[in-house]
């Protein structure tokens, strides 16, 4: 059974009208198909219309929801030979991020990824995708790794925060997430970043600091979660569609101000609806990135980095 | 001064009621005892009574680091204000008025360069009383900024921190920040220059996740809350209580987040002893011979010993090593 988000709702109407049409076998099978097809076009309408002017509200629903690809299905679809790699040599294995060397599309690459999980189970092992301060230093090392064997550096961003916990706390969350931060400016090797769902604060940008932020079309990413900053700001909670507004959390402002280099169009009705489509579309994207960066000169690479994050910020919303 | 407390007090709350000036008299949120005003700021608002550090604003931090206090300030960038038209109850171009007028600052940071025991040092300051010591744009620019005059005059950086983290209203830009100020302290670095960050009260959010945890040495003041997320938010999340004393400095300097938490009034001391240490390396006259390869040293490792250039050859018979220490250490708690 599909998950539909409340402003889905004529569409999952639609689309169960249509269901039940197919299933109806002792009509007129000629009168059906007509009217399959007609409300099949209605919802497909419907759903351009709706996903073409999603408010910043509707995308937090949409880059939350839970059939969306994660990270470990673009590692499924996209990389080959994967050889996940754990722990932080210190303390845990976090599973909120995964980590591995693998090929993709030929080329040995080091994937990092917020991992929220698939079911009940997985959303359990993985936490949610709220990683602890072991998740960010074995992106650290794993970083390290890659810049001791020159090999690209991927990551996927999908997660609402780090996780606020006592013991994480204990071991150095803020830490952590600083050190990654500058692991991944210092590094001399390409470093892509692909928001894929939620970027969620420190938590996001500590894997995310890199040479091209590519972002999904109904992704967010944002210094606070909506609601959080509506709980601060307007001291009320309820306030969350004017924060998410207020916020400027989408793929095209995160474009406009130059937070984000690329946006990669999502099938439509969202990843969720398509999911194999959006994690080859995701691919065709990185290749020539990669291809780009690769060819670049190492310590340039790092100096480019670097000036553009100095410039970020400096042109607005235009 | 103990007889203005005990005695005078009472007599001057019953004059005034209830609400007793500010410029009087000062209740401290410690030990609730009242304090002369002049008498706390004589002792940079360190409570005389139960040594609880109050707040202090980035102009004191400022005179009392530096050389008989005198510094320079340099003037600071002027980012676009109000980059994404920001406004939640109020316009953030109102708040930002407001938080100007009220400390004649344009925004949270105070960066000078001037002498700390005869040797040149920057200090960027960031101050609580400005939205929050929240960072922004011009936060960020302030840092860059201050790491650029460390490099130019070849000085340490210190970074004295008391911020709730990142300033909303500036939306991404304001996380954009996190990666700027990092590549700010690392030019520090990279020039060979130390960078000592005194984590004050409070220190959170994006600031405690960026160039605040990044520091050559980590120095907090007693009692600091220094932490990533809010204590609000850990007990929402874990419906517990929180420990004893979390999140506050020597909570972090028993979880090995901190090197030191240092008196205020021992500060400039620290750093003094700091900055010696680092800069003048090597005795001046003599070069100490090196201890001849192949010789076991310390941990009997048989390389070359060439890249210890400072250490002094071992003596003969040396001491054996310490053992480690063998006190339990009770097992980390899960989240
Ligand atoms: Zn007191």
């Amino acid at each position: 059974m599909r998950h539909f988000l409340d402003f889905e709702q004529p569409i999952a109407e639609l689309e169960s009208k249509i269901e039940e049409l197919r299933h109806l076998s002792d009509a007129d099978e000629i009168n059906i198909a007509e009217e399959v097809e007609r409300l099949e076009v209605k919802s497909d309408r419907l759903l351009r219309q709706t996903y073409g002017n999603l408010s910043p509200w509707q995308k937090v629903q949409v880059a939350r929801h839970p059939e969306r690809p994660h990270s470990s299905d673009y590692v499924s679809g996209l990389i080959e030979d994967f050889v996940p790699l754990a722990g932080d040599r210190v303390f845990a294995e976090d599973q909120a991020i995964l980590g591995g060397l693998g090929r993709f599309r030929g080329r040995t690459v080091i994937v990092l990824g917020h991992e929220k999980g698939g079911d009940t189970d997985g959303r359990v092992k993985h936490n949610f995708g709220m990683a602890r301060p072991e998740g960010y230093r074995k992106a650290k090392r794993l970083m390290e790794l890659a810049d001791r064997f020159r090999l690209p550096v991927v990551t996927l961003v999908d997660t609402a925060g780090a996780y606020p916990g006592v013991g994480a706390e204990e071991r150095g969350q803020a830490e952590a997430i600083a050190r990654s931060i500058e692991t991944c400016l210092e590094v001399s090797v390409p470093l892509i970043s692909i928001i894929i769902g939620e970027g969620g604060s420190g938590g996001a940008v500590a894997l995310a600091a890199a040479d091209r932020v590519l972002m999904l079309e109904h992704a967010i990413y944002s210094v606070i979660s909506p609601e959080g900053c509506a709980s601060i700001l307007w001291k009320d909670g309820s306030y969350a569609e004017q924060a998410a507004d207020a916020l400027k959390l989408t793929s095209a402002d995160l474009a406009k101000l130059g937070v984000v280099d690329q946006v990669i169009e999502e099938p439509l009705g969202g990843a969720h609806r398509a999911p194999g489509e959006m994690i080859e579309a995701v691919g065709d994207a990185l290749e020539p990135v990669i291809y780009a960066l690769a060819s670049e000169d190492r310590d340039n690479l790092r100096a480019m980095r670097r000036r553009k994050y100095l410039n970020i910020g400096k042109k607005g919303l235009g | 001064m103990n007889w203005l407390t005990n005695f005078v007090r009472p007599k001057i709350r019953a004059l005034v009621g209830k609400e007793t000036p500010d410029n009087l008299w000062e209740k401290c949120p410690s030990c609730e005892q009242m304090i002369f005003h002049r008498e706390l700021e004589t002792a940079l608002r360190v409570c005389p009574h139960c040594d609880h550090h109050m707040r202090l604003g980035a102009p004191a931090r400022l005179e009392m680091l530096f050389d008989e206090g005198s510094h320079t300030r340099i003037e600071l960038p002027q980012p676009t204000a109000d980059p994404l038209k920001f406004r939640d109850r109020k316009r953030y171009t109102e708040r930002l008025k407001e938080a100007q007028q009220q400390s004649g600052e344009s925004d949270a940071t105070i960066v000078a360069h001037g002498q700390i025991e005869g040797m040149s040092a920057v200090i960027a300051v960031l101050d609580f009383n400005f939205m929050g010591g929240s960072m922004g744009m011009a936060v960020g620019d302030a840092l860059i900024a201050a790491a650029r005059l460390a490099v130019l005059q070849e000085a340490p950086l210190i970074t004295i921190t008391s911020s709730g983290g990142a300033r909303m209203q500036e939306g991404i830009l304001s996380l954009m920040q996190l990666p700027r100020t990092v590549i700010a302290v690392d030019e520090v670095k990279e020039a060979g220059l130390p960078y000592v960050v005194v984590l004050a009260d409070p220190t959170t959010g994006g600031v405690s996740a960026s160039f605040a945890m990044l520091g050559d040495i980590a120095i907090a003041e007693p009692g600091a809350l220094i932490g990533f997320a809010g204590a609000r938010v850990i007990e929402e999340t874990i419906r517990e209580a929180l420990p004893e004393g979390f999140q506050r400095a020597e909570y972090l300097l028993d979880h090995g987040v901190v090197d030191m938490v240092s008196h205020r009034h021992e500060l400039r001391a620290t750093l003094v002893r700091l900055f010696r240490l680092l800069k003048d390396r090597s005795p001046a006259a003599e070069v100490v011979p090196l201890p001849e390869a192949g010789v076991a040293v310390g941990d009997s490792s048989t390389g070359s010993a060439a890249g210890k250039e400072a250490e002094p050859a071992p003596a003969a018979e040396a001491a054996p090593a310490p053992v480690p220490d063998a006190t339990p250490v009770p097992p980390a708690k899960e989240d």
